[in-house]
């Protein structure tokens, strides 16, 4: 069976990867969703034909996300996820004992039960009894919190899709409003490389630095995504990424990760000079 | 009749399999000549950009395609007539007054009207007898004009030839068409609507009443609003005691004889679109518009009002499609969260007043983008929000006539700056566009008033648009003897 899923990276760059068999299909209110079974890649979560996970490599966009906020505030209570229906960003948060609330505003029900029975090594994390689900629009969850959360972690797909609000300035003030006064916003930034991306990248650079006083970006390879090379945003009202991060105190938790670490920590904001750049023509 | 028909449509479809060679206009022969506007625009669309000609019927004189589709509209929007109008609906609103004015004769209108209304007085010489809109207070906007005023209108005025009425407002604000229709009738007047905002009307469920049926004369319909044709498309519909051969002939007195198919087309396709299809749309969009007002409403300061202004008089009905949201009580002019939106969120919306923002909601909208829109105004709010001393509202300026839009515009004028020209006969429009409704029209007075108003628009960044100087800072008056 010669049967191969195409992931389009740009117009004219794809990539292919050959399907073993299609484990689910179906159309949501919001969008199409796929499971596909690879061999190298294990499954495959599709969502509008664009690839939103493999249980290869997930774990490293779900780390880079839970854990640089967590090493920088290990007392963090109060988490807000944005999106991550998935249960990724989940199953590594309730890795910290410390952490009270998790609240996962996803808006599509049906990519929760299509996780839960394709992906559980991700979606179980969901059953933890400190996580509460919204299915809402993150959008308008947002709108009316105040003084909420020490964390939101913005786990949005693409900004062209049923995601797109949770790219904008407003959605990054409203994240600001939402936060206590020592509150971290982690959204995943989009890959640097590719000429639409690089652009959406300092559209979402240029907007978090207007509500947030400190704002970093630090970066993770993730070989399923678009180039592979892939940006994060650390945007917070008091913590500094570097000046403050608690090595030894993460380090005596004893969170088992297989990607992060507190030395690793301090190299991932050490970004290549295009990078560095186009941010800086953001600002 | 069919409304599944779409005749310009279907003829177009043939047209293009029969691969005809062009040696007629236009000159970019289905694109091949202009590359670069094939690139802009399409194979698809540039190869309907054709000429009248047999098969596809001729808009000056329709008899088969254009015909058909007229016969269609018609029937669609419960009309004796409607004519496929290709400048915009601002032609549709002078051919309704060409139709019944001549020169020196008197029509009732609210001073409220577009400014193409004016421009058909400016065109034909009839003479305007204003009706004080009434004002909401409160929010600053214009509301429907009330019975008594025009009652009193027809009575002071009897050999007026025709009413005007703006139905519904830009604001969503319907005036009491039936009642108006009986009394201009009854007086011997034919009754005008300018339905520019207001074609959802006639597919929407429990929609306020509709021209047509309200038994009016003529009405303009802005096909390219809510009903999704193309920019600058519209329908003229008229009633059974029209003269529908004078009507052509008026329309072809400004009309151009190289009707655009693109734009004629649109109305064909949107026209079957909404027989077929409108009742559902328009329910998404209501829907839509109240979940907008809801959201709005809960963020505080903010008002998006609705169906709790009817009061059967000068808001006899309300469009509830409409997203009209006041702003004054967060501390921002409408115009200033009008650009806020644009400058820093991305998001553009219709218009900006003094006091009031206008999202138009359609049925291309998606949820989350009303969900953008609602939370970028509590952003605004949470960064912008002060106290609202100091603030104008939108007032409504009873203007004083001295003379006919067409004396004045033609009269000899001389060039004023703004602050000397109180006391004098202004010779030019000032609007703030959109909405595009004169402050001053022609042969009005200028008051110190006035000039206060123009002053303080422009600086909150209203768009000022009319006068001769585009700056604004000079007005035309007319040259006062001796």
């Amino acid at each position: 069976m010669d049967l191969w899923f195409n992931d389009e990276h740009t117009d004219s760059v794809k990539l292919s990867i050959k399907v073993e068999k299609q484990v689910f299909s179906a159309q949501s209110e919001e969008q199409r969703i796929d499971v596909l079974e690879t061999r190298e890649f294990g499954k495959i979560l599709a969502v509008d034909g664009d690839i939103m996970l493999t249980q290869k490599d997930e774990f490293i966009y779900h780390e880079l996300l839970v854990h640089v906020p967590m090493a920088v505030n290990p007392s963090i209570k109060e988490v807000l996820v944005i999106g991550g229906g998935d249960g990724g960003v989940v199953r590594e948060l309730v890795k910290y004992d410390s952490i009270e609330i998790i609240d996962v505003v996803e808006i599509d029900p049906l990519l929760v039960e299509v996780c839960s029975k394709y992906l559980p090594e991700m979606a179980n994390s969901l059953n933890d009894p400190r996580v509460h689900m919204y299915h809402e629009d993150g959008v308008r969850f947002i709108r009316s919190l105040n003084d909420e959360y020490d964390l939101i972690i913005i786990d949005s797909p693409n900004p062209y899709g049923a995601g797109e609000g949770l790219f904008t300035r407003e959605f990054y003030g409203l994240c600001y409003k939402a936060l206590h006064e020592d509150g971290i916003m982690i959204n995943q930034h989009e890959s640097p490389f590719y000429t639409d991306e690089a652009y959406m990248v300092q559209r979402m650079h240029e907007r978090i630095i207007r509500s947030f006083p400190i704002v970093k970006v630090y970066q993770g390879f993730i070989p399923s995504y678009p180039s592979g090379h892939w940006l994060f945003g650390f945007a917070s009202k008091r913590f500094h990424p570097l000046n403050d991060i608690q090595d030894n105190r993460w380090n005596m938790l004893g969170i088992e990760t297989r990607y992060y670490a507190t030395r690793l920590h301090k190299g991932i904001f050490a970004l290549p000079v295009y990078v560095e750049r186009l941010l800086k023509d953001a600002e | 009749m069919d409304q599944n028909r779409a005749p310009i449509y279907e003829a177009l479809e043939r047209f293009r399999k029969m691969r005809i060679v062009p040696f007629d206009v236009p000159g970019h022969k289905r694109g091949r000549g202009n590359p670069e506007l094939v690139q802009l625009l399409g194979q698809q669309c540039v190869g309907i950009d054709i000429n009248s000609m047999k098969p596809l019927d001729n808009l000056c004189h329709p008899v088969s395609v254009i015909q058909e589709a007229e016969e269609l509209a018609a029937d669609a929007f419960g009309a004796y007539h409607a004519f496929l109008m290709v400048g915009g609906t601002t032609s549709a609103v002078q051919t309704m007054i060409l139709s019944c004015c001549k020169q020196g004769d008197k029509i009732i209108l609210p001073r409220n009207v577009h400014r193409s209304a004016i421009n058909a007085l400016v065109l034909c010489g009839a003479v305007p007898v204003y009706v004080n809109p009434k004002t909401d207070h409160e929010l600053g906007i214009s509301l429907g004009m009330e019975i008594e005023d025009v009652k009193s209108a027809i009575e002071g005025n009897p050999d007026a030839k025709a009413i005007l009425v703006n139905n519904p407002t830009y604001y969503g604000v319907c005036s009491a068409l039936e009642e108006i229709v009986r009394l201009g009738h009854e007086h011997g007047m034919k009754v005008l609507v300018d339905e520019a905002h207001g074609t959802h009307f006639y597919f929407g469920r429990n929609m306020p009443i509709t021209a047509m049926k309200a038994g009016a004369d003529m009405a303009s319909v802005s096909m390219h609003k809510s009903g999704g044709s193309l920019t600058q498309s519209s329908f003229l519909l008229i009633g059974e005691n029209m003269n529908k051969g004078y009507v052509r002939q008026i329309i072809n007195l400004t009309q151009t004889t190289s009707a655009s198919y693109l734009l004629l087309s649109s109305l064909d396709i949107s026209r079957r679109n909404l027989a077929l299809r409108g009742e559902e749309a328009f329910e998404k969009v209501e829907y839509l518009a109240s979940y907008a007002r809801n959201e709005i409403n809960r963020i505080g300061g903010y008002y998006a009002y609705g169906p709790e202004l009817i009061n059967k008089n000068s808001i006899y009905d309300f469009d509830v499609t409409k997203l009209s949201i006041h702003t004054l009580d967060i501390g921002l002019a409408g115009i200033e969260v009008y650009d806020i939106l644009r400058d820093e969120y991305d998001i553009q919306i219709e218009f900006g007043d003094l006091g009031n923002i206008l999202a138009y909601i359609s049925v291309g909208d998606r949820k989350q983008d009303i969900e953008r829109l609602v939370t970028a105004l509590a952003d605004i709010k949470r960064r912008y929000a002060k106290d609202k001393t100091g603030l104008m509202s939108n007032e409504y300026i009873n203007p004083k006539v001295i003379l006919s839009p067409q004396e004045s515009f033609y009269a000899d004028k001389e060039s004023l700056p703004i602050r000397e020209t109180v006391n004098r006969v202004c010779s030019e429009f000032v609007m703030c566009y959109p909405p595009g409704i004169p402050i001053l029209a022609p042969g009005e007075l200028i008051t110190g008033d006035i000039i206060d108003y123009i002053i303080y628009a422009k600086e909150k960044g209203c768009s000022i648009t009319g006068p001769e100087d585009a700056n604004i800072n000079y007005l035309n008056v007319i040259k006062e003897e001796g």
